[in-house]
C-alpha cells in the first residue's frame, strides 16, 4: 500500500491537471475573455427584415466585438422585427448610430454592424436606434439583378 | 393457459423488481448524501478513492482523447476541404469534443475502467461479509465504504472529461496544423470565435458532472445490491457497465435537447 503523502501528491497532480485542462478549454478553446462579466446596456433596433440573425449573434463596430444580440421579437403593430442589443458599457455610441445586418464571408453567420453617427448625445439604456438597414436577402438581390439585366438589353427588331 | 399465467407472472415479477430496485437506489442515494458529512470528516478516504478512480484512469483517458482528436482532425479535414473551409477544422474538433464526445466517451471509459472496479470491490466486500462485520463494529458501511467511492467518482469525472477534451483538441491541432498544414492562426481564432464559454464549455462540464453522478451511483448501488456469490458479483459488474453506458447515452440525449435546442 502506498504511503499517504505519495497518494495525496498524486491526487493533487490529478486535480491540478484537471483544472489546467478546464482553464485551457475556457481560455484557449472558448472565448472566456470576450464579454463575460462586462457591464452591459441594452438598446433596441427595429429592422424591416433580419434575415437569418440569431440570438447571441455578435454586434460589431469597425469589426470589433462590442456586444451581442440579446433578444429578437416581432412587433405586431409596425410589422417589423425588434432586435435588442446588449452593448458593453465601455463603448458609448452617438444617438444617430446606424445598425446594419451584415454577413461575415459568403456563407458565414449574420451579425449586427454599428456605424457611429455624429450626434453629441449618446445612446443610453433602453434607447432605440432609429436608422437601420435590413439584411440582404439573396433571392431579392438576384431578382433585382435579373430585372436590371433584362431592362438593359436593347430590344432587337 | 398455464403458459400464459407463467408469462404474466414473470412480467409482474420483473415490474415489481424494477420498481423496487429504483426505489431502493433512490433511498440509497439519499442515505449516501446523509452520511456524506460523516465520511468527509475522514477526508483521506475520499482522496484515496479519487486516486483509484481518477488518477489511475488518467492514462486511458489521455490516450483515448488523443486518438479521438487525431481521428476527428483527419476526418474533419477530409470533409471540410471539399467545401474549401479547412480553416474551420478547429471549430469542428473543439465543438464536437467539448459538447459531446468529451463528456460521453470519457464517461463510457470511466464506467468501464473505474465503475466496474468499484462494483467489484463493494460486491466482494459484501460476499466476504466485511460490510456486515463493519456494521457489527458500529462502523456504518455506507459512510465508511460507499460514500467515499461515490464522491471519488463524482469529483473525478468532470476533471477527466475536461482532460479528454483538452487532449482531443491537442490531437486535432497536431493532425490539422502540424501534419496537414492548416493555418495555425485560423485554427485557433476560428475556434475561439465559435466556442462560447457558457453555452459550450460550461454545458459540457455540467454534462460530465451529471454522468459522474449517474455512473458512480450505479456502480456503488450494483455492488451493494449484488447477490453475495461469485456469480452474483460478476453479474453485478456486467450490469454496472451496461446500465452506465445506457444511462450516459440516454442522459446525454436529454441534456442535449435541453441545452442545444438550436434557438
Amino acid at each position: 500500500m502506498m504511503s499517504r503523502t505519495t497518494l495525496d501528491l498524486w491526487v493533487g497532480v490529478f486535480v491540478a491537471l484537471g483544472c489546467a485542462a478546464l482553464i485551457f478549454l475556457a481560455m484557449k478553446v472558448g472565448n472566456f475573455t470576450g464579454l463575460n462579466g462586462a457591464q452591459l446596456y441594452s438598446v433596441e433596433a427595429p429592422f424591416d427584415n433580419i434575415g437569418g440573425l440569431k440570438v447571441r449573434a455578435p454586434v460589431k463596430s469597425a469589426g470589433v466585438l462590442v456586444g451581442r444580440v440579446a433578444d429578437i421579437r416581432f412587433d405586431a403593430e409596425t410589422y417589423r422585427a425588434v432586435v435588442r442589443l446588449d452593448l458593453d458599457t465601455r463603448y458609448a455610441f452617438p444617438r444617430d448610430t446606424i445598425a446594419t445586418i451584415l454577413t461575415s464571408g459568403l456563407l458565414g453567420e449574420q451579425y449586427v454592424g454599428l456605424e457611429p453617427g455624429a450626434d453629441v448625445d449618446e445612446l443610453k439604456q433602453g434607447d432605440r436606434i432609429q436608422i437601420t438597414q435590413s439584411a440582404v436577402v439573396l433571392e431579392k438581390l438576384i431578382g433585382q439583378f435579373m430585372f436590371n439585366k433584362a431592362a438593359e438589353t436593347p430590344v432587337q427588331q | 393457459m398455464n403458459g400464459v399465467t407463467r408469462v404474466l407472472r414473470q412480467l409482474g415479477a420483473m415490474t415489481i423488481n424494477g420498481v423496487w430496485r429504483l426505489g431502493f437506489a433512490t433511498r440509497f442515494l439519499l442515505m449516501i448524501l446523509w452520511y456524506s458529512g460523516q465520511s468527509f470528516r475522514r477526508l483521506h478516504l475520499t482522496i484515496r478513492e479519487i486516486y483509484f478512480s481518477g488518477v489511475l484512469s488518467l492514462l486511458i483517458i489521455l490516450v483515448s482523447g488523443l486518438f479521438v482528436g487525431l481521428v476527428l482532425g483527419l476526418q474533419g479535414y477530409e470533409t471540410l476541404q471539399r467545401y474549401g473551409s479547412s480553416d474551420a477544422l478547429g471549430v469542428l474538433v473543439a465543438l464536437s469534443l467539448v459538447r459531446e464526445l468529451g463528456p460521453v466517451v470519457a464517461g463510457l471509459l470511466f464506467a468501464s475502467r473505474a465503475g466496474s472496479a468499484v462494483t467489484a470491490e463493494i460486491g466482494l466486500m459484501k460476499t466476504t461479509e466485511q460490510l456486515k462485520a463493519m456494521d457489527m463494529m458500529a462502523v456504518n458501511p455506507i459512510a465508511r465504504v460507499v460514500a467515499p467511492r461515490f464522491w471519488g467518482g463524482v469529483l473525478s469525472m468532470p476533471l477527466l472529461a475536461a482532460m479528454f477534451s483538452a487532449m482531443g483538441v491537442f490531437g486535432g491541432w497536431l493532425i490539422g496544423v502540424v501534419f496537414i498544414g492548416v493555418d495555425d492562426g485560423a485554427f485557433w481564432s476560428q475556434m475561439q470565435a465559435a466556442v462560447d464559454f457558457r453555452n459550450d464549455v460550461l454545458n459540457g462540464v455540467i454534462k460530465s458532472v451529471v454522468f459522474g453522478v449517474a455512473v458512480s451511483l450505479i456502480a456503488v448501488f450494483e455492488g451493494y445490491d449484488c447477490v453475495p456469490t461469485a456469480e452474483g458479483v460478476s453479474r453485478a459488474i456486467t450490469r454496472t457497465v451496461v446500465s452506465s453506458a445506457l444511462a450516459i447515452l440516454a442522459l446525454d440525449f436529454v441534456l442535449t435537447s435541453f441545452m442545444f435546442r438550436g434557438q
